[in-house]
């Protein structure tokens, strides 16, 4: 049974990763660049959501209304400044200014707001659960994010099938010169693209800090590697398949925790280097490797 | 650099098409070769006075000038990597790790840690097989990250390893020496990896195979046109830095004399190597030497906090990386015209000939 | 700027010694063409010659070293690809370059981002390739070739350019398939479209233009309607040989109205009828890679 709990909380783990994750794939996804600064960018959030609770003493629960609004702009204008400078220089260029940009965010962040753990204080819903039989135990918490993950790569696929906007980032993603060529100005299209990503970023990180403690090197040492193995486990290319990423990441760092709690870590990532070896293409996709 | 003396031959003889250039070209190869001569001559003085050092100064500076070798050689190798090959990793401090334990466990067994350097730097390279294997088929920001999460797995596994000091680290046993004697061993030891890495690079690239890396550099998608070979070429190159940066893991344990995980394997070693690399010029020998010898100054001036330094570094190397991304010796070399390691493909504006050679010799 | 064979109206589109490099290859030198409103011409030339190269110029994916575009007297030269369309030029690239993960109406739709109105409307395309209504909903990477690049015209139409570029239609396309696709240009000049196409196909070029330029290793080496041209005119402006040391000729890729047989080599264009202009064929003797047009 205590197997069949860790399950359970993987599952709930991986709707976390799942939120990580689809920022990162869709950037890479249109823009074919990984955007290194990814964890550092889901710990800014979570420091901003704690600057907006101080100030305004709004629930932290419901930063997000501000925070995510403020990451999308911040996404759209980095785009179309350093970002696009990068990537009119070339790919290795874009990585190595986002790498850049990862160690000056993490800094500054030790720097300005000390290397303290800190954590979004959201009263008694984060130990507050609920349990099915005697060994089973779900906390609300985790609950909600996996529900909010849920909804956003279910409003994200809507957009992007539904949407005027979503129809030309897929469009540059599969063809950016035939998209210039149909009249579209990839660099706003980019621009959109990036500005989605940091909303779902800025969510993450919210979620990150109210589930647990972080602190400015979060980011680098698990968040990113995460939000990656997600990626690759799952697959590019499809928002389910980045779900299906997380959770089975999740599950298998709760498994590992299971069977030992220093292995937690290292069996999300020897599954992941497992599923590199065997479906470099990941579980759902089809599709080449970039 | 002996080798100086073969440059007419090199471009010369291997390469007659280069030769035929005409006397735009020979003059701006005189012009490399010449300054390649004083650079040469620099170079064996410089090696001789620096051997001498540690009669000369106090153990302190040298400890420094240890710090400032391991910082070239990581450098170097992370620039013939991503300078080179077109291979960016942010995962190569799983070699100086690896070059590091592989050192702690043979000094367990009884071998002096001065010895075991070879050993540690050649086990580096042999588990750089397997690791090139799997991220061989990726490619740019999937290779970078992988790289990073095979050094995040190799940490994780030490730290389950308790006889290697699990997570609290371990002392390196075996350091007999004196202190003084030890500072110099210490010394000459990462002088000598320095001298070797830095002349190994440069004889590679004067290579044949220089040619195909000066391609893969300047375009690698052109590159990829005259087929397998590219594939080999990073692989070779790929070894080699793995086993670079494994001795560069093998002196830390050394001077450290203690070493921890999560220092070992951290990924701020590679962090130096990339801004190291882009400030000082990438794709060229000489750019992590005057990478690293601003970053030293830096480190020295602002060390008293340092996330100031990082964040200082990162600004920097971000704006030469879109703004000078020939970086400071590319700003040199293009005002003065010199070379000092002429590796025979240089005298034309980088990019345009060695394409256009390979591109010729492809299709008949 | 000589826009001869022309009604000498002022052109819709006129290339002005334009040069385009590659890194340090140079693919186009000092190229002059103009194309008067209305009208169809072609830009015939080996593989290699710099054709691509110069529509994917003229529509702002390359930028030229030297020279001027300009559309309806404007000088476009500095825009981005997307102003261009949006100024009235659409370019059908080659290899037809569909998003195929986007559906056939979505190939469409995203052609019509520039929200330049006109007479094309998805509706229109649909009426012009009958069947592209019924399978609207299907990906791009499910059609075979012709519909490909049936559905390629249809996202270029979508933009209601006035000036219409056309790489290799009929590239990769069985010759049914390109006689088919070919077929509907009339009725795209019948509109009043403007409409410079790139082909390697001799035959259904000039089948189609009122004017031909042939490009030469990055030279325009012959211009004028193809009723005037002699197949050995066209063969050397071609190859860049004379057109006597090259046995195999190309009798049924030779244009109707064509003179069959040619006249001595060195009758090159610059002593032909007075209606040719570009300059004598100077370019160094080529192997031929590819003979023009011999296969339908
Ligand atoms: N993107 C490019 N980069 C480098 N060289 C190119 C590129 N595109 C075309 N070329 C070169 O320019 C020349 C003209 O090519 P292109 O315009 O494609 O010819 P065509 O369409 O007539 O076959 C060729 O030698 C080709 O190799
Ligand atoms: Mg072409």
């Amino acid at each position: 049974m205590t197997w069949v709990n860790a399950v359970i909380q993987g599952v709930m783990l991986g709707g976390l990763y799942a939120l990580f994750a689809c920022g990162l794939s869709l950037m890479f996804g249109v823009m074919k660049v990984i955007n290194l600064a990814h964890g550092d960018l889901a710990m800014v959030a979570a420091y901003i959501a704690l600057g907006v609770v101080t100030i305004t003493h709004v629930p932290a629960i419901w930063s997000f209304v501000l925070v995510v609004p403020i990451f999308a702009a911040l996404g759209y204008v980095l785009q179309r400044t350093l970002l696009q400078a990068s990537l009119n220089r070339g790919v290795i260029t874009t990585l190595l200014v986002t790498f850049g940009l990862s160690v000056v965010i993490e800094n500054a962040l030790q720097q300005f707001l000390s290397a303290n753990s800190r954590e979004l204080n959201i009263g008694s819903l984060v130990s507050d659960s609920f349990s099915i039989g005697s060994q089973i135990t779900i906390a609300y918490l985790d609950l909600i994010i996996l529900v909010v993950a849920v909804a956003v790569l279910l409003g994200l696929q809507y957009f992007l099938s539904s949407s005027r906007s979503g129809r030309m980032i897929r469009a540059v993603a599969d063809d950016r010169e035939a998209a210039q060529l149909a009249g579209i100005d990839y660099r706003h299209v980019f621009g959109i693209a990036t500005a989605i990503a940091f909303g779902t970023v800025a969510l993450a990180g919210l979620a990150y800090g109210m589930y647990t403690q972080f602190d400015p090197t979060t980011g680098t040492t698990a968040l990113l590697l995460y939000a990656f193995e997600a990626v690759v486990i799952g697959g590019l290319g499809s928002l389910w398949g980045t779900l299906a990423g997380g959770i089975l990441l999740g599950v298998a760092q709760q498994v590992g925790a299971q069977y030992h709690a220093a292995d937690q870590v290292l069996a999300g990532q020897l599954l992941f280097l497992i599923i590199l070896v065997l479906r470099p293409q990941g579980i759902t996709s089809r599709r080449e490797l970039a | 650099m002996s080798a100086v003396g073969q440059d007419t031959q090199a471009a010369g003889g291997q390469h007659p098409r280069v030769a035929a250039r005409g006397p735009a070209a020979g003059r701006v190869v005189t012009r490399s070769r010449r300054s390649a001569l004083w650079a040469g001559l620099a170079a064996v003085v410089a090696i001789a006075i620096l051997g001498y050092l540690p009669y000369l100064v106090f153990s302190d500076t040298t400890g420094l000038m240890v710090q400032f070798f391991q910082l070239l050689i990581m450098a170097s190798m992370w620039n013939l990597l991503a300078g080179y090959a077109g291979l960016v990793s942010v995962g190569h401090q799983a070699f100086i790790g690896l070059g590091a334990y592989f050192v702690v466990l043979l000094a367990m067994h009884g071998l002096s840690p001065f010895t075991a350097i070879p050993i540690a730097t050649a086990a580096a390279g042999v588990v750089g097989l397997p690791v090139w294997w799997l991220v061989s088929r990726l490619r740019s920001g999937y290779f970078a990250i992988t790289m990073w999460v095979i050094a995040s797995v190799c940490m994780l596994i030490i730290i389950q390893i308790s006889s290697l000091g699990s997570g609290t680290g371990i002392a390196l046993s075996g350091l007999t020496q004196s202190p003084t004697l030890l500072a110099a061993d210490t010394y000459w030891a990462t002088l000598a990896v320095a001298v070797l890495a830095i002349a190994g690079i440069y004889a590679l690239l004067r290579s044949r195979l220089g040619l195909a890396l000066t391609a893969i550099r300047d375009d690698e998608a052109g590159a990829k046109s005259i087929g397998g070979r590219v594939g080999s070429v990073q692989r070779l190159v790929f070894l080699v830095t793995a086993l670079g940066c494994g001795a560069a893991g093998a002196l830390y344990a050394i001077s450290q004399q203690f070493i921890v995980p999560t220092a070992a394997f951290d990924v701020s070693f590679t962090a130096e190597m990339i801004f190291i690399t882009i400030i000082g010029g990438i794709g060229t020998i000489e750019g992590p030497i005057i990478g690293t010898i601003v970053f030293f100054i830096l480190q020295q001036t602002l060390s008293a906090d340092g996330t100031w330094y990082w964040i200082v570094l990162g600004l920097v190397a971000i704006a030469v990386a879109i703004w000078a991304p020939r970086g400071i010796w590319g700003l040199v070399s293009e005002k003065f015209g010199i070379r000092l390691f002429p590796v025979g493909y240089y005298v034309w504006p980088a990019g345009e000939q060695p394409r256009r050679l390979l591109a010729r010799s492809a299709r008949p | 700027m000589t826009a001869a064979g022309t009604t000498g109206a002022s052109p819709l589109l006129e290339v002005a010694g334009l040069s385009v490099h590659h890194g340090q290859l140079q693919a186009l030198h000092d190229v002059s063409i103009a194309v008067p409103a209305g009208q169809v011409h072609a830009m015939i030339g080996a593989n290699g010659a710099g054709k691509s190269t110069l529509l994917r110029t003229i529509a702002g994916l390359h930028a030229p070293t030297a020279g001027s575009i300009r559309l309806d007297g404007r000088d476009i030269t500095g825009l981005r690809p997307e102003r261009r369309v949006a100024a009235g030029i659409a370019l059908v690239p080659e290899g037809r370059r569909l998003f195929p993960s986007l559906s056939v109406e979505e190939n469409l739709l995203i052609g019509a981002s520039s929200r330049r109105t006109g007479e094309w409307s998805i509706d229109a395309i649909y009426d012009l390739f009958g069947w592209m209504r019924d399978r609207r909903r299907q990906r791009a990477a499910q059609l075979s070739g012709g519909e490909q690049q049936a559905v390629a015209i249809g996202r270029a139409l979508a933009a209601n350019p006035r000036v219409l570029l056309l790489d290799e239609l009929s590239l990769g396309l069985a010759p049914v398939v390109v006689r088919r696709i070919y077929a509907t240009l009339p009725q795209l000049a019948a509109s009043g479209m403007t409409i410079l196409l790139v082909e390697q196909d001799v035959s259904q070029a000039l089948a189609v233009a009122s004017h031909v330029h042939c490009l030469l290793e990055g030279r325009v080496t012959l211009a004028g309607p193809p009723a005037r041209l002699t197949g050995a005119q066209i063969e050397a402006a071609y190859f860049g040989v004379s057109a006597a040391s090259n046995g195999n000729g190309y009798g049924n890729g030779s244009p109707p109205g064509t003179p069959a047989s040619a006249g001595p080599a060195s009758a090159g264009p610059a002593s032909a009828s007075p209606a040719i202009s570009g300059p004598a064929i100077s370019g160094p003797a080529r192997q031929a890679d590819q003979p023009p047009g011999v296969h339908l």
